[in-house]
């Protein structure tokens, strides 16, 4: 291995290199060149065994600031200088500074943006989806049924396991919260009116919505984002198949179907589940339980539910598919894609069920 | 030429690669030469990309033996001599695999952050600037994000990023492919540039027969799960392999050796010496 570089400075003012000019064995020559006093009349390459690119810039960068001339280089290394040299352009490397402030306006101002035009493209999406839903139903040959069907396996069967395991244990909990709580006053048989309204009118279809939102809602876009990606969106338009019946009316159908289907199932469970703790910890007897449920819960809140529940399926499914047509430019904007599906699909549900909870109130179905 | 084992940058030998029953690589021997261009030709599937990430262990052989520099590099659980030799090498992948949330200038002052800390700010911005404008970047490219970029400045930000350490030997995966003819023959022009000014060893994986004849000392042919063939291109035409004749021969391969020829850069050139 050759020796580390290193360097000298005569009386004359001749800097002598010597060792090895590269990158490996430069250790602080560097900043010891900076911390010259004088700068050299001559440098002397003779004694420099190797030189990289980055011996060769240093030696450029010295004779460029000091105006001395080099001597004894080799051609190798002369022709190393000298193209360093040729490149020798200041080129910045960060993208310039923006004031803290007006970054954060900047962005205030981004986000307003795209909130108005993700509305806007949301509600646009959902007349375009009216308008295929009307090719379709006036020329059925363009129904998708293998699709459709497809979905609801996916959307659906597939989801029966999760959403189940999540409605026993929310029914567990309110139980188990609603007992501790109403103990207090002397009402705990009032837990049973608690699990088995809260479940119908509320939780049921909300959670089932979110836990769609994270699982198929979020596929969606992840799905007809890569597609766009891969150009098969593209390729579908050319053949003259409109990925909209295709791709995005099986999806939302599928999803608007289940919906109520789902959400009815997990309010089932989650009964069950707050049975099951009513039994174990209050001994409160299934038939009782049963007997209590039908008696307290009207059947307004049933009908809560279900109307709640296909609409809930529909914004699930129209932003994922939305957020997945937006796909454009490169992989990340998937991933990208597929949260903003998932946020949006969320938080659409909660503020319309703020909205469906008045409505219902005001109808008189308390 | 054949001093022994000082001469040979990469020698592999018995490399076998599988992806469960699919044998990609089986018995697969190569030698690159130091200072030299290779260029690694094949079919699509015959495991080119493959064999450059065997040699730089990204991808783990069955069987065989890969030898970097004279250093094993299978088998092996010492860090430190990896690392030794790691730096000694640089990787252009197909699209560049830049770092997405770093710009191009700090992209390529991620290896040398990593394996020379001492070099002070200053130093790194300098050598960054100097490596992205000898890529032929322009320098407004420095402080860009690689989303900004087209597909050949990207590549061009990958080579950058690729020299940043100064490396003995270079790694290539295609690194015309989706360029433009006028940026893929630039591109060729600043290779065999910078390999003559720097006495790199290029491995050098393409389907562009232009740049084998114009900057390919020699090619291996990869078929049949091995390397069938290693030689100049007149070397290989001699043979009468069916792919290799096809490829060479085919309308594609005449009208590379007739530009090739016109520019004097043919393969009676490489022959020759």
């Amino acid at each position: 291995m050759s020796e580390a570089a290193d360097f000298t400075v005569d009386g004359e003012g001749i800097l002598r290199f010597s060792g090895a000019l590269t990158l490996p064995r430069l250790d602080d020559l560097a900043d010891r060149l900076d911390a010259l006093e004088t700068p050299p009349a001559r440098i002397d390459l003779s004694g420099v065994q190797r030189m990289d690119t980055v011996g060769a810039w240093l030696v450029h960068r010295l004779t460029r600031d000091s105006g001395a001339v080099t001597q004894g280089a080799s051609e190798d290394c002369a022709r190393l200088i000298d193209q360093v040299a040729q490149a020798d352009k200041p080129c910045r490397i960060r993208p310039d500074h923006v004031s803290p402030l007006a970054r954060v306006l900047a962005q205030i101002g981004a986000a307003t943006v795209v909130a108005w035009q993700t509305l806007l493209g949301l509600i646009g999406f959902f007349g375009a989806i009216v308008v295929s839903t009307g090719a379709v139903i006036r020329n059925p040959r363009k129904f998708r049924g293998n699709a459709v069907a497809r979905q609801f396996e996916v959307v659906g069967v597939d989801a029966l396991a999760i959403i189940g395991l999540m409605s026993i244990l929310i029914g567990i909990v309110i139980a188990q919260q609603g007992a501790v709580q109403l103990r207090q006053f002397g009402a705990e048989v009032f837990t049973i009116n608690l699990i088995g309204r809260i479940t119908l009118r509320e939780l049921g279809v909300l959670m089932t919505a979110i836990m769609v939102a994270g699982r198929s809602g979020s596929a969606f876009a992840a799905q007809l984002g890569s597609m766009k990606l891969a150009e098969e969106v593209d390729a579908m338009r050319t053949i003259g198949v409109s990925p909209m019946e295709a791709l995005v009316l099986p999806r939302v159908l599928a999803t608007v179907v289940l919906m109520p289907l789902l959400g009815f199932y997990a309010s089932l469970v989650a009964i069950i589940g707050g049975g099951i703790l009513c039994w174990i910890s209050l001994e409160i007897p299934p038939a009782t339980y049963i007997q209590r449920i039908r008696e307290v819960v009207p059947m307004t809140d049933l009908w809560v539910g279900l109307i709640k529940a296909p609409v809930f399926g529909a914004i699930v499914a129209i932003a994922g598919c939305y957020q997945g047509m937006q796909v454009k430019g490169n992989a990340e904007e998937v991933g990208l894609r597929t949260t903003a599906a998932v946020v949006q699909a969320i938080f659409l549900v909660i503020v319309l069920d703020a909205f469906f909870a008045v409505f219902f109130s005001s109808i008189g179905w308390i | 030429m054949g001093q022994g084992s000082d001469d040979i940058a990469i020698h592999v030998q018995g490399l076998k690669n599988a992806f469960g029953d699919q044998v990609v690589h089986e018995g697969l021997d190569l030698d690159v030469r130091r200072g030299e261009i290779i260029g690694v030709v094949g079919g699509s599937g015959t495991g080119k990309s493959v064999l450059m990430r065997s040699i730089i262990g990204l991808q783990m052989p069955e069987a065989g033996e890969v030898t970097v520099f004279g250093v094993p590099m299978l088998g092996r659980y010492d860090e430190g001599e990896a690392e030794a030799i790691r730096r000694r090498w640089g990787v252009l992948f197909q699209n560049g695999a830049l770092f997405s949330t770093l710009t191009v200038a700090e992209n390529v002052e991620v290896p040398l952050r990593e394996y020379y800390p001492q070099l002070s700010e200053t130093l790194l911005d300098e050598i960054a600037s100097y490596k992205i404008v000898m890529s032929g970047l322009p320098v407004e490219a420095g402080p860009k994000y690689p989303s900004e970029l087209s597909g050949g400045m990207r590549k061009r930000a990958g080579l950058a990023r690729a020299l940043a350490l100064d490396p003995e030997l270079l790694f290539l995966d295609e690194p015309t492919a989706g360029l433009d003819p006028i940026g893929a023959a630039a591109f060729d022009e600043l290779l065999a540039d910078l390999q003559e000014r720097l006495g790199l060893t290029v491995f050098l994986i393409t389907h562009d027969l232009d740049t084998l004849y114009a900057i390919c000392d020699r090619v291996a042919v990869l078929a049949d799960r091995k390397v069938i063939a290693v030689g100049t291109i007149p070397e290989l035409l001699a043979l009468d392999h069916p792919w290799i004749q096809e490829y060479f021969n085919g309308p594609r391969g005449r009208v590379a050796a007739d530009t090739a020829q016109r520019n004097g850069t043919g393969p009676d050139m490489a022959g020759s010496n």
